[in-house]
């Protein structure tokens, strides 16, 4: 049973119930602060521990080790006195730090003192030919529905891209009896030269060995085709075929289902509707918000922990997101921070956490063919708008993707950008030979998620308008 | 350097463009400065309401030289701006408001306009068929529509630019003086020198006509918008509300705009603004109550743009009564988007020719300074 927030106001009100969210709202309850945790799913978790509390797979190899870190945090948390509700969305914030948040098809308004988005990542866009046929879908997708339902495909798989979670969502998929035809590694051959001065520090990172033993795993089950420079998808209004060009040759395959994976970037919808500052990552090719080593935003009292701060993987989110409660806690209630982890040693867990960072964002940097697309390749699904719409609304006037609306209304279905932003951005930065900072984003606005307008209606009526609504 | 141009028009909004654009039509060569983007604050994002329904006696002159205007939009502009003709209906919602409609029209034809007509029950249900069956009739402006506002103001800047207008975008204009018969206005690095001076800055304008020793009786406002995923067609004319604070509009690709008046807080020196969402619920309510149709949409994204609204809710529209060479432009007080284009005709004549032939004259910045030239 979902049920409204139980008081109007909270000292800290997390947002999101993935790695730092729960470890957020935890250390921030344990303090004494009253806290809020609100997620839009139906158990914690999040993306990387999804289902955590519920999942069907109980075999612990399946969904590895990494997996179930996830069980422990959702325990402190639930040891503690903070207020927890899931399948609870928030659809606006803004920098008086009133959320309003639907839950249950009803609509709340909470206020807090401190706000700690922990909003997590969004795959990135993969704009290729055919991305929008039916039997193509995103491995972030396919990882969803097998966690919470143990679902894996078993018509003809091909997984095509790259990056930590693919090899892992590969690895997943095999352990539970799925079926994968192929894997097309889309890693640009140049990425393994730039990241090799970042190596060593991966090679002492929690992730190397892991990650190895994963891609072998892979590896041993599954043909994998590395080195593909170029990516379509075909068929007659369902996918048919894949077809890939590496080291020259292009190859057409069938296919009923293909996974599309290159990263993940931060989820700013939430942030940059409140207003809060973001700037562009030249090495994750994405916006992050502008923070300080506490996590605070450029908004008073909004702070970002985890993914949605910038991509660190769950180990950093965890710790991030303690970093983040501690800083409001020290805020708010500064003799309890006292008996909380200090700063100085989150901070030195953090650096761990963060090891090997570097190495992963550029060995893993999608190359340009895969984020900029051209000709007839679909950008804004909402609006159905073409890479060629776009840049013929650039020669004639558009210079940015707020200006580009007023030509193509890309951004302003209900998606808001979150399908098309970075590509429109760096797809008009190419064009116009700008930087995609010069460029910008998207204005957003709330409601960041749809809400009914009978369920806007049902917000609770202020006095004068109990008095003034006579008729109907 | 200085560069000296024949006009320099301050703010890139639909009126500063649309000026810019009637100064090249009659052969002038203009610069036109805005400080972050055209269209980008009340003019590109206003509900598109192409109305001269309901306005203020005094600004109906202009608003029907706009109409003309709008009408061949797209032979001015090379742009249709989504421009569409389905009227415009206020909706009485009992016999009280209906006798304020009947009032209101006939003060009007008394003053010889005839574009708002008083419809009954049967004619309001033929017009707008989805609303509610208590509604007893209401007033009609049948040459009304509406556009899109972010392509029509875009097209005004664009077509101004091709005709040799000079834009500068993203800087601010600043160190506004007046020496040697010329206005100066710094854009950055650059200098502007012109005999004329178009203060058409928003809601940035009572500033500057303030420094200029007009100050006049303005605020900042940001009326609240709210748009729906799309649902069936089911109106075709914008339905505004003669008592509640509600105005409505469809688009061809079905998303419905819910707008009204309701305002949210400005933050102008940010450019920001937030919202408020108890009074778009009362919005929404209104909707939910009138058109049952509409109660699965989903409402997509919610805003509010920043404009400048005159205490006494109409324009600031001609010459200084101070300065020689200045013309203010301002002040539209949330309806402002339907007399763009013929404001800036009817400017680029008080400019050019030093008169119009439309009435404007009760649009003065006089009415709160008397004329000191």
């Amino acid at each position: 049973m979902t049920v409204a927030p139980k008081r109007e106001a909270y000292d800290v009100v997390v947002i999101g119930a993935g790695p730092a969210g729960l470890a957020a709202a935890a250390t921030s309850a344990e303090a004494g602060l009253s806290t809020l945790l609100l997620d839009e799913n139906i158990g914690p978790g999040g993306q990387v521990f999804r289902a955590i509390a519920s999942t069907p797979v109980t075999d612990r190899n399946q969904l590895g080790a990494d997996y179930w870190v996830g069980a422990d945090l959702v325990q402190s948390l639930r040891a503690t006195s903070a207020e927890v509700i899931h399948r609870a969305t928030v659809w606006s914030l803004d920098r008086n730090l009133d959320i309003a948040v639907s839950v249950g098809g009803a609509s709340a308004f909470v206020k807090a003192q401190r706000v700690i988005l922990a909003t997590g990542a969004l795959e990135r866009p993969f704009p290729i030919p055919g991305w929008t046929l039916p039997g193509v879908m995103t491995a972030g997708a396919a990882q969803t529905m097998l966690k919470s339902s143990a679902l894996v495909p078993d018509g003809r798989t091909v997984i095509a891209g790259q990056g930590p979670l693919l090899w892992l969502l590969a690895a997943q998929i095999l352990r539970l009896g799925g079926r994968i035809d192929r894997i097309l590694d889309t890693t640009e051959r140049g990425n393994y030269f730039a990241a090799l001065p970042h190596a060593f520090a991966f090679l002492t990172s929690p992730y190397f060995a892991k990650g190895l033993a994963m891609m072998r795993e892979v590896k041993a089950k599954v043909q994998v085709v590395s080195g593909v420079t170029e990516l379509s998808a075909a068929g007659e209004g369902q996918l048919a075929t894949v077809s890939y060009v590496a080291g020259g040759k292009r190859e057409t395959i069938p296919a009923d289902l293909l996974l599309l994976h290159q990263g993940v970037v931060p989820n700013v919808n939430l942030a940059m509707s409140a207003d809060v500052e973001h700037r562009w990552d030249d090495l994750q090719l994405c916006w992050s918000p502008v923070l300080d080593a506490s996590g605070n935003s450029s908004v008073a009292g909004i702070a970002i922990a985890g993914d949605g701060a910038g991509i660190g993987g769950a180990n950093a989110a965890v710790v991030r997101g303690r970093i983040a409660a501690r800083a409001a806690v020290e805020a708010l209630a500064p003799a309890a921070a006292a008996k909380l982890r200090s700063m100085a040693a989150l901070r030195a867990d953090l650096a761990k956490a963060e090891r090997g960072r570097v190495f992963l964002d550029t060995l893993f940097r999608p190359a340009p063919q895969f984020r900029i697309p051209s000709g007839d390749t679909i950008v804004c699904r909402c609006e159905e708008v073409t890479a060629k719409d776009v840049l013929d609304s650039v020669a004639i006037g558009a210079t940015g993707p707020n200006q580009l609306k007023a030509y193509r209304r890309t951004g302003m279905g209900p998606c808001q950008g979150r399908l098309c932003g970075l590509t429109v951005t760096e797809l008009m930065a190419q064009a116009r030979g700008k930087t995609p900072q010069e460029i910008g984003y998207y204005r957003l606005r709330a409601p960041v998620k749809p809400i009914t307008l009978a369920e806007l209606a049902a917000v609770p009526k202020s006095e004068a308008d109990i008095k003034a609504v006579v008729r109907g | 350097m200085t560069r000296c141009v024949d006009a320099i028009v301050v703010g890139g909004g639909i009126h500063g463009c649309s000026t810019a654009l009637h100064l090249c039509l009659a052969g002038l060569q203009p610069v036109l400065i805005e400080k972050d983007y055209a269209g980008r604050h009340a003019s590109g994002v206003n509900a598109g309401g192409v109305r001269q329904l309901a306005r203020h006696i005094p600004e109906i002159p202009l608003s029907i030289r706009s109409m003309g205007i709008w009408e061949k939009i797209k032979d001015l502009l090379d742009d249709d701006c989504s421009f569409e003709s389905h009227g415009q209906v206020l909706v009485a919602e009992n016999e009280e408001e209906l006798a304020v409609c009947r009032t209101r029209v006939a003060e009007l034809n008394a003053l010889g306009f005839t574009h708002e007509e008083l419809i009954d029950a049967t004619e309001l249900r033929r017009l707008v068929p989805a609303v509610a069956e208590s509604c007893p009739g209401g007033v009609v402006s049948r040459r009304d529509g509406a556009a899109n506002p972010a392509q029509t103001t875009t097209a005004f800047r664009r077509k101004a630019e091709q005709l040799g207008a000079t834009v500068r975008e993203g800087v601010a204009a600043s160190n506004i003086r007046y020496s040697d018969g010329l206005w100066h206005v710094d854009v950055g690095a650059e200098t502007f020198a012109a005999p004329v001076l178009v203060n058409a800055a928003g809601a940035w304008a009572g500033k500057i006509a303030a420094a200029l020793g007009e100050p006049v009786p303005v605020e900042t406002v940001a009326p609240m918008l709210m748009i729906t995923s799309r649902v069936p067609h089911f109106i075709d004319p914008v339905v505004i509300l003669r008592g509640r604070k509600l105005s409505f509009k469809q688009f061809s690709n079905g998303t419905v705009l819910i707008g009204g008046g309701h305002l949210a807080t400005p933050y102008q020196d940010r450019n920001e603004t937030v919202l408020d969402w108890k009074s778009l619920a009362t919005s929404a309510r209104t909707v939910f109550e009138l058109f049952p149709v509409m109660r699965s949409a989903t409402i997509v994204r919610a805003w509010a743009g920043i404009e400048a609204k005159m205490k006494d809710d109409i324009p600031v529209f001609g010459p200084s009564s101070r300065h020689k060479g200045l013309y203010h432009q301002f002040g539209f007080s949330l309806h402002g988007f339907q007399l763009g284009p013929g404001a800036g005709a009817v400017m680029a004549e008080l400019i050019v020719n030093g008169g119009t032939q439309t009435r404007v004259g009760d649009l003065g910045i006089d009415r709160f300074h008397p004329s000191t030239l």
